[in-house]
């Protein structure tokens, strides 16, 4: 047990969450570099400071994540409906194809997609420069959740048993994981 | 049976792949410390000239083809309930490519999540 490999895994945990928020409170002061500031955070500018930057950091992943898990299922809502509406390419002929493109190009519900589908690509990038890939992509599953909801409650289809019971088993995974340190890697 | 074995593969380890180098790809920016729009342009433009991020969108286009093929061959109730392997692997990568600490509560909610979403993707009807 003196050997500090096999420390508790839950004492590890926190000795790396811990380290996580100092390195992004840094790069809020302007003028310092995440690692002078993370010294001058090491060399004791107070416990309460760190505790309270954890949580704007973990305020910011959640609110990331939380966007990613509507604007993802939502854009590809949009782009199916406006799709469906426009219908296929009759043929691949060159009139053909740019007469396409200027009904895609026209739709509203098309431009509306393709911008929620950029805004999810701009969250997942944040997020990803600030917490781990094992951590985001488990939590952004809860996207599944959230079309199963939406589908019942906003557009009144029918969710079977089996799918229910799927959601509800994601959000107990989302909840482990998000149990864990977001960040364990150092920063570069 | 072997074309949909190297599909399914492809599907699995190119898309999860594509994603790992993204992530590889932000921990070579680092964390952003702006989120304006302006600032965010500028992120995007760094982003867009590190190989990794050019390797990732080829891996996720060659994944996104070789879901179209596979669709083609199978049942879109089979094809698509595998996706839920990439969690696994992707904790996987995670660990060894990006050098994450995956502990065994974060392995715990992957095995979750991917059970959930088997079985979301299965009882679609």
């Amino acid at each position: 047990m003196g050997n500090p490999q096999s420390q508790p895994q839950a004492e590890r945990e926190e000795g790396i969450s811990g380290e996580v928020a100092p390195h992004l409170d840094a790069e809020e002061s302007v003028g310092t570099t995440p690692g002078q500031a993370a010294q001058s955070l090491a060399h004791g500018r107070g416990q309460r400071k760190g505790m309270r930057t954890t949580a704007f950091f973990l305020s910011r992943v959640y609110l990331l994540i939380m966007l990613m898990v509507i604007l993802g299922p939502l854009g590809n809502i949009l782009l199916g409906k406006g799709m469906r509406r426009i219908g296929a390419a009759a043929a691949w002929s060159p009139a053909e194809i740019i007469h396409f493109l200027t009904l895609l190009s026209r739709s509203g519900l098309i431009w509306l997609g393709v911008a929620c589908l950029l805004a999810f690509f701009a969250a997942y990038m944040l997020v990803l420069s600030w917490a781990d890939y094992s951590y985001v992509q488990p939590a952004s599953a809860m996207a599944y959740g959230m079309v199963a909801l939406l589908g019942h409650f906003l557009l009144g289809e029918a969710v079977t048993p089996v799918r229910w019971a799927g959601v509800l088993i994601i959000c107990a995974g989302v909840l482990v994981v998000g149990h864990t340190p977001p960040r364990t890697t150092e920063l570069k | 049976m072997a074309e949909e074995i190297i599909l399914l593969l492809l599907i699995v380890v190119a898309g999860t792949g594509g994603e790992l180098c993204v992530a590889r790809t932000m921990q070579v920016v680092g964390p952003a410390t702006d989120v304006r729009p302006a600032a965010l342009c500028r992120l995007i433009v760094r982003v867009l000239g590190i190989g990794w991020m050019w390797l990732g969108l080829s891996l996720m286009a060659l994944a996104f083809f070789s879901l179209l093929e596979m669709l083609s061959l199978e049942n879109v109730s089979f094809v698509v309930p595998v996706t839920a392997l990439s969690y696994g692997f992707g904790a996987l990568g995670g660990r060894v490519f990006l050098q994450e600490q995956v502990t065994r509560k974060r392995w715990a909610g992957v095995l979750l999540v991917c059970i959930g979403v088997g079985l979301v993707l299965i009882g679609k009807r």
